[in-house]
């Protein structure tokens, strides 16, 4: 009884694969990516027998070489050998998921199916035949409710029961006479090259001629050409290629085997296209979907939420709060006081207060909001109502390159990068899911509200000119389009545009459990992002602006924690390393006109969070707490951008869209890191964002000094030139790649093993 | 057969609310197993429900579920025996 069983979950995207896993686990186990695509893979112990392991694989189709969720999928089924697998199948889409169904019992392990949505079948009129449709397949069939917690157990138990006896699914006999023949012929000489029960899977797979697999065999040239033979002869037969053939006869073998096991009332609209025929209409379509975003967008960004974060930020890690008429102290007064207290040295009470509780403490300040924002967005999720999004908006961000679906993380990132970055989980498609990851948090998020407000009081002197903050959402929508359109044309995001085929689910109400378990995933993810990175930045930027020599006049010059020193003034932060740091890389931001280090040093101390730049401008010219509103505040800022009296507006925007645009904060940082799960990929993605923030700050500062001021220099024939090369690369054609197709390979007996 | 003798038609020129016969599927690699993975296989019934209020994508009623295609990759389609019966 000690041996661990491992069940892998197959089945179709909405066919309740998510809510049965957590319903049988509880989700309390490990989430992360499969090795080496952003595909999510889950994986859990059974809350009934912790011997127990459920891998969920991700919601797919088919079982092809085309896409990474279905890659992974396979690989895990042929090279992983779970113990077992269940194959969960939406009820009122038999034909559909019967079609996985039949190639995951070619997998050679045993197969338990459990018909899911059965009440809803039955609510359409119709009836499965249970017993016939476990004769056809040759497997145990039960009816199951994933939502109601109806028959998991015995769900489990079967596949635990088929998984130690050890039988696997045979595989249904579901091709034409024909191919059959021709898969026996394959079968007798793949026959020694593979384990006996997977002599179904290549078989098929060599007839599809699917490259992974009739490597993996190592055939030799004579019994490639032999294996080729047999193809084309069924290829000539049917005049169809192999594929087309394989794909259609397994059609047609379900047709026939829905006709034997399902009773279908006649048809009339189910509720679901009753909906759809006012959500998704002509006419109505798009206002609906403009009211839904903008409900979404109000009540998680512009009240519920944001009136919740701030009241954590301003009372709980602020000015304390009151509490049925006592009043509170906030928390880092508490654990100041505390502190004190017990007699810590001003170290320790500066590290704890100002470096982790201010650091972590900004980062967890963000938690209502991500709170509100994902209980709508998981139940937009749930409901069905994305991918009608998805339909409704394809049309504009495919112009671009991008599909429908690279809306939601976009809309989310205006609340927060961190969401955003994650809700790009519901894109299907691999490159466009990276692509969205890399360029979401372009899009002002909540925290850069007071870098703008700051610009616009130094601009106009006030913060009510309502085209300011527009105008940096434009920055930030036009810059998502043009790198969209640019990375479209490079080599890691080329190739053939993905088919956007897409289901469009039936509408149907989440359960209360299953809404909270998903918006959980999501909430926690972030919070344990905040205990381990973020607090680790959070201490490194307070020993960066904490410490460093004390050379000021009857300073000591040695090297320690500047507070504490003889003679230290509030300009301390002066003498920190954090200004020896922004001196070292002042040169960097020189071309963008804003080569001072405390430009550098409030870029850095912002990806903790990005509303710590104007703090930081507050600490280092000693305005103290003045906030972006106050106008000390936009003097200081402004000084720094004056020489000779002249205020260079050019290179105050160039540092501004240089902060919009760059790599966001830290939490966010680590949540592109999450998603892309790859080192790679994740400096790629970095790098992108701060070079090309970089070169829309040079262009602003550079045309700015030479339309107002008529400067003319090397870094204005380097603005140029990238603004050139931009050019070129927004409108030259689709560069033309290779298109052969590496998946399936056309000609076997060509193919030197 | 009816309809198909003059010119080639794709699933694309299927108005709204008619129902077609797909006769041949003329996309490669990705787009082709994608389509027929999805129950578009040749002989597969189906019917166009409704365009997207921008003009794209369509929406289809194949085996029994609700399908979204681009326009782009309904053009790889070719269909037969198109009627605009209704039920």
């Amino acid at each position: 009884m000690t041996d661990s069983i491992y069940i892998g979950l197959a089945g179709n995207p909405n066919c309740g694969k998510t809510t049965l896993f957590n319903e049988l686990t509880g989700s309390n186990g490990y989430v992360g990516n499969w090795p080496g695509v952003t595909v999510e893979r889950k994986q859990a112990e059974w809350r009934a027998n912790s011997s127990v392991t459920f891998v969920d694989l991700p919601g797919i189709y088919s079982l092809s070489p085309y896409s990474p969720e279905e890659v992974v999928s396979r690989d895990y089924l042929i090279n992983d050998r779970p113990t077992a697998i269940i194959n969960l199948i939406d009820s009122t889409n038999l034909e559909r998921s019967l079609y996985l169904t039949t190639q995951v019992l070619e997998a050679g392990r045993p197969v338990v199916v459990g018909l899911n949505m059965g009440d809803l079948l039955a609510s359409h009129g119709d009836k499965i035949d249970v017993e016939a449709l476990s004769r056809r397949l040759g497997v145990p069939v039960m009816q199951v409710s994933a939502l109601r917690n109806e028959n998991l157990d015995t769900l489990v138990n079967a596949a635990i029961e088929a998984g130690r006896a050890g039988v696997p699914a045979q595989g249904v006999k579901c091709f034409s006479p024909e191919v059959e023949q021709a898969l026996e012929k394959i079968a007798g000489i793949i026959g020694g090259t593979c384990a006996p029960e997977l002599v179904r899977w290549y078989s098929v797979k060599t007839f599809e001629r699917d490259a992974d697999y009739v490597k993996a065999l190592g055939l030799s040239k004579g019994q490639l050409a032999q294996v080729e033979k047999a193809i084309s002869a069924v290829e000539k037969e049917r005049d169809d290629d192999a594929d087309s053939i394989i794909t259609s006869d397994r059609y047609e073998w379900i047709a026939d085997v829905i006709a034997e096991v399902m009773v279908k009332a006649p048809k009339k609209l189910t509720t679901s296209q009753k909906i759809d025929k006012v959500v998704t209409s002509r006419a109505l379509g798009i206002p609906i979907f403009i009211l839904v975003m903008f409900l979404v967008y109000y009540i998680a960004i512009s009240t519920v939420g944001t009136n919740a974060t701030d009241w954590v930020n301003d009372n709980l890690f602020g000015d304390g709060w009151e509490l049925f008429g006592m009043s509170m102290p906030s928390i880092p007064a508490a654990v100041e006081g505390w502190l004190t207290s017990i007699g810590a040295s001003s170290i320790t009470t500066s590290l704890v207060v100002d470096g982790v509780i201010g650091g972590v403490g900004s980062v967890l300040g963000f938690i209502p909001q991500m709170f509100v924002l994902f209980v709508l967005l998981c139940f937009l999720e749930d409901c069905g109502y994305m991918s009608r999004v998805a339909f409704v908006m394809d049309r504009v961000f495919r112009r671009f390159g991008l599909s429908g679906k690279s809306f939601i993380p976009m809309l989310v990132s205006s609340g927060c990068g961190v969401p955003g970055v994650l809700a790009t989980n519901t894109i299907e498609n691999e490159k466009d899911r990276r692509m969205t990851a890399m360029l979401t948090t372009m899009i002002p998020c909540g925290a850069k509200q007071p870098i703008i407000a700051l610009v616009m009081g130094v601009l106009i002197g006030g913060t009510d000119a309502w085209w300011i903050a527009p105008m940096f959402y434009f920055l930030g929508v036009l810059s998502i389009i043009v790198s969209a359109i640019m990375l479209k044309k490079t080599k890691p995001f080329a190739g053939e545009p993905a088919p956007f085929l897409m289901e469009l689910p039936e509408y149907h109400l989440p359960s209360l459990k299953s809404w909270w378990l998903h918006i959980w995933e999501r909430v926690s993810a972030y919070i344990k992002k905040a205990g381990t990175i973020i607090f680790a930045a959070a201490v490194g930027i307070w020993v960066l602006s904490r410490f460093g020599w004390a050379t000021w006049d009857g300073g000591t010059g040695a090297f320690g924690f500047l507070s504490d020193m003889p003679g230290a003034g509030d300009d301390y932060l002066d003498y920190s390393l954090l200004a020896a740091v922004g001196n070292g890389l002042g040169w960097i931001f020189a071309p963008l006109g804003c080569d001072y280090w405390q430009a550098t040093a409030s870029t850095i101390s912002a990806l903790i969070a990005k509303e710590n730049l104007v703090s930081t401008f507050g600490a280092l010219y000693g305005l103290g707490d003045a906030g972006e509103g106050d106008p000390a505040m936009w003097a200081g800022f402004a000084q720094m951008f004056t020489h000779g009296g002249v205020l260079h507006v050019g290179a105050m925007c160039a540092f501004v869209a240089f902060n919009m645009l760059d790599a966001p904060c830290f939490a966010a940082m680590g949540t592109i890191r999450r998603q892309m799960d790859d080192s790679k990929w994740f400096w790629f993605a970095i790098g992108y964002q701060c070079g090309f923030g970089w070169l829309v700050g040079l262009m602003i500062n550079q045309f700015w000094e030479l339309a107002v001021l008529g400067n003319f220099g090397f870094w204005a024939v380097v603005a140029f030139i990238v603004l050139a090369g931009m050019l070129f690369q927004l409108f030259r054609p689709m560069p033309d790649y290779d298109h052969t197709d590496d998946k399936v390979l056309s000609d076997l007996s060509a193919e030197v093993a | 057969m009816a309809g198909t003798e003059a010119k080639v038609r794709t699933l694309r020129d299927v108005p709204v609310g008619d129902s077609c016969t797909v006769s041949k599927l003329n996309g490669t690699g990705a787009l082709k197993r994608r389509i027929m993975d999805m129950g578009l296989t040749k002989g597969t019934r189906l019917r166009v429900r409704k365009v997207a209020p921008l003009g794209d994508p369509v929406e289809l009623s194949v085996r029994g579920y609700e399908l979204s295609i681009r326009k782009y990759e309904a053009d790889s389609i070719e269909v037969v025996d198109v009627r605009s019966d209704k039920d």
